[in-house]
């Protein structure tokens, strides 16, 4: 079941309630809060990927979007979390997709034609970027220095990659743009944690009402970002 | 047990269907409104915070066509196999109530009347050498004077904000120097121009240009319509495009029309509702109705009806008339028939101009339908001898509300990194400081560009797949590229300190991956030959006269306009006519 505003992830529930002086204000109770404080803190379980596939979306997803001077990278921003959350979505069963036979491939402009939904793309291309770098560099990707996790990203961008079944540039494509979802979702979804990807951009996320600030002749506008659930940068 | 008759059965619950329904029971018809998608009201779907989740929203296509189901196959050359479009990307039809005239920005043009009769218009000035080889050139049959009050008519329905120019032959204001005369003004001001707009309105001006506010059908003001439907302010919130408007500021069928429309007695809106085909009489002249499929029980249901509107998304309308059997299908090797003939869409290319890193472009602002743009390179409305092609392209700054991860995945490529921290900075500096530029152009249509029936792939019903073959073609390419090299100078006065001038190139081919625009037409278009046109000027089909055809199926070229004023207006121009004329003496509105 997709999260909701009115049906969130018990845990991003608690994220969103522990960031605002009235969830503090009514509860009154010093020990249930800690309690879910405690929860909140926890490090998230996947129930997607298993323990070796989330260690590779981990670090490829940094590689896409790194920490630096800008703010924070992939892992700050829980973009991992948000995948595996979206693995469990209709979209990730490629529900909106047409995914009737037959399966004939064609020019590249004439768009996905392979018959795999995205969860399938993941299962399938992990496991294939994880034998090729065990094949070319003797370790498992999350293991490599990021020079050389650089490198394999580079190929299969490149397109000079096949992952046994999957073209590496479509495995490429899939995980750079769940990653940047991951980066820029309202936080409901499990990314964008703390409205990092939104501070970072200037993005002002669910305010929705820009009256006072159709032309300001350039000026930045002045607030920051709030989410759906209310929390606030 | 016989079946339900009905005075009239509608195919779609968007625009055209909507209009259709409204005025079939004023006329005191009993309606049927069918529509394939589910039901939607702004107080459930579009209700804030919820509807203005991007990814929920635009990125997961919330409201969007469910291609699982049904959807086309597409292939650019005849001699190629055309492939499914299995993601949307492209284009983006709507399902549910409201159809795509749920999710769209806004823009609510009239029509460039020499658009109208385009070919008549080409040879008065370059003579009938001037048409390329292969180019099937037509006009619509039908002036700009006959459908003057109709447009009038659908402004004051969907609250349309604009500055006119010329009202009753009498300049009025500050509008498009190029727009036809007006019976009236627009029922609510301009829009306000967000910063971006307001310096291209500028730099347009300085070069010589004529900028003019887009008319946007979001409203400025509030605004009780034609119907008693109530309108809010705009905010600028930025969620138009690809969103149900969650303040009702932006104009809809659910927001402009149902609400009044489902007080009638003699409407009923059955939604989850997907026609399968329009039932013929053996002499294939006649509509007896329609039978659907309800998709929630998987029941099949036949209505017997005496009038059958398709309202339709442009290329259902001509799906279902190929596989009702309704005209002749087109044949581009013999070149006869004409359902599917004159396929045409727009050549869309965004520009992007950087300004100085103190100048904040705040892109998230916006509305769909605001704006600043000229027309010096659209329609007639420049010499086209010296430069050799048919067509133009009006060119704006259109900011509706960029939202971030549409910003992020878009961004890079061209050479510039797509990933890591260069891209980082490149994402957020393009973000902060700067704007796009459009080129929103015409694209003509040629003898071997159609739709027609697949022969390999199905939808979930068991019926065949439409078949679209298109590409670029050289006219259309060298159109585009002509107005995007007058873009230029406009940026550098803009301020530029970077730009990337984005245009087609020569021999490229139509790319189904990246997102260019949902303004499709033709395939079973208008005009006054029955061998050259599916319908006729007043939207009937030629062969089954108690069938009406409503939607830019009925353009014979793409224009450089958004294509849903002019549905509209064609809409109530049909409606008129059914009501004054075809209700009393049912049959063909013109004689073949």
């Amino acid at each position: 079941m997709e999260p909701t505003l009115n049906r969130p992830l018990r845990r991003s529930f608690v994220k969103g309630l522990l960031g605002t002086t009235s969830f503090w204000m009514a509860s009154g109770n010093a020990s249930w809060t800690a309690a879910l404080a405690a929860e909140a803190a926890q490090p998230y379980l996947p129930t997607f990927f298993d323990a070796m596939e989330y260690r590779f979306i981990e670090a490829a997803s940094e590689r896409l979007f790194p920490v630096d001077d800008n703010g924070p990278g992939a892992k700050a921003l829980g973009v991992a979390e948000f995948i595996d959350r979206q693995m469990q979505t209709p979209y990730a069963r490629g529900e909106n997709w047409y995914m009737s036979g037959p399966f004939q491939q064609g020019p590249a402009n004439l768009g996905y034609q392979l018959p795999f939904v995205p969860r399938d793309l993941y299962r399938k291309g992990i496991a294939g970027v994880e034998h090729y770098t065990r094949q070319h560099y003797g370790k498992g990707f999350a293991d490599l220095p990021p020079v050389q996790q650089d490198e394999i990203l580079t190929a299969l961008e490149g397109g000079s990659v096949q992952l046994d079944e999957v073209p590496g540039r479509v495995f490429f494509e899939q995980l750079r743009t769940n990653t940047l979802e991951g980066a820029f979702a309202d936080p409901l979804y499990g990314g964008n944690r703390g409205l990092g990807g939104w501070t970072m951009l200037g993005f002002p996320g669910a305010r929705a009402d820009f009256m006072d600030w159709v032309n300001q002749e350039g000026a930045p506008y002045p607030l920051a970002p709030v989410s759906i659930s209310g929390e606030t940068a | 047990m016989g079946r339900t008759h009905v005075d009239a059965v509608i195919v779609g619950a968007g625009w055209a269907g909507s209009i259709m329904a409204k005025e079939l029971t004023e006329a005191g018809l009993s309606v049927i409104m069918l529509e394939r998608g589910p039901e939607r009201t702004t107080p459930v779907e579009g209700a804030y915070p919820e509807s203005i989740d991007e990814l929920r929203g635009a990125v997961r296509k919330r409201l969007f066509q469910n291609l699982s189901q049904s959807t086309v196959t597409i292939r650019n050359t005849m001699d190629q196999t055309a492939l499914p479009y299995r993601q949307l990307a492209a284009f983006l039809p709507g399902e549910g109530v409201g159809g795509a005239g749920l999710h769209w920005s806004g823009v609510h043009f009239r029509v460039a009347p020499e658009d109208l009769r385009l070919r008549s218009s080409v040879i008065e000035r370059y003579g009938e050498k001037f048409i390329p080889e292969g180019m099937n050139l037509q006009d619509y049959g039908v002036t700009y004077e006959e459908l003057e009050p109709f447009f009038d008519k659908a402004e004051k329905v969907f609250g349309t904000s604009g500055e006119a120019y010329k009202v009753q032959g009498k300049i009025v204001g500050n509008g498009n120097v190029f727009s036809p005369d007006r019976s009236d003004n627009f029922p609510l001001p301009a829009m306000k121009d967000t910063f971006s707009a307001s310096i291209f309105r500028d730099a347009a001006k300085n070069a010589g240009y004529h900028p003019y506010a887009l008319p946007a059908a979001n409203a400025s003001r509030q605004y009780t319509n034609t119907y008693g439907c109530q309108m809010g302010p705009c905010n600028f919130c930025g969620y138009c495009s690809g969103y149900d408007c969650y303040l009702y500021s932006k104009a809809s069928p659910n927001v402009n029309i149902l609400p009044a429309l489902r007080q009638d007695p003699g409407f009923t809106l059955i939604p989850n509702a997907h026609v399968l085909r329009v039932d013929l009489d053996s002499t294939k002249t006649k509509a007896t109705g329609v039978t659907y499929l309800d998709t929630k029980t998987r029941k099949e249901t036949s209505l017997s009806a005496d009038l059958v509107i398709l309202g339709a998304f442009q290329f259902n309308n001509v799906h279902l008339m190929l596989v009702s059997g309704i005209g002749k299908p087109y044949d581009p090797v013999s070149n006869t028939g004409t359902v599917g003939r004159n396929f045409v869409y727009q050549t869309i290319t965004s520009s992007r101009v950087w300004l100085p890193s103190s100048t904040y472009t705040n892109q998230f602002v916006g509305a769909g339908g605001a704006g600043v743009a000229i027309d010096d390179f659209n329609s007639m409305n420049f010499d086209h001898g010296p430069l050799g092609f048919v067509g133009g392209s009006p060119v704006w700054v259109n900011q509706a509300g960029v939202k971030p991860i549409a910003a992020a995945i878009g961004a890079g490529g061209g050479g510039t990194p797509r990933w890591g921290s260069a891209y980082k900075n490149a994402l957020i500096n393009t973000y902060k400081h700067s704007l796009g530029i459009d080129a929103h152009g015409s694209n003509m249509a040629y003898r071997d560009v159609y739709l027609d029936l697949d022969p390999t792939w199905k939808d979930v019903y068991g019926q065949p797949l439409l078949r679209m073959t298109f590409t670029w073609k050289d006219n259309d390419i060298r159109m585009n590229q002509y107005v995007v090299s007058r873009i230029e100078p406009i940026a550098r006065a803009m301020g530029a300190t970077k730009m990337n001038l984005v245009h087609l190139n020569a021999g490229q081919p139509f790319d189904t991956r990246n997102y260019q625009t949902t303004h499709l037409g033709g395939g079973a278009i208008m005009g006054d030959n029955p061998q050259t046109s599916a319908l006729n000027r007043y939207l009937q089909s030629w062969d089954v006269s108690n069938v009406f055809v409503i939607g830019s199926n009925a353009f014979p070229q793409g224009m450089g306009y958004n294509p849903t004023g002019m549905v509209a207006a064609l809409a109530y121009w049909a409606a008129h006519h059914i009501r004054t004329t075809y209700l009393k003496s049912p049959g063909p509105l013109v004689k073949a």
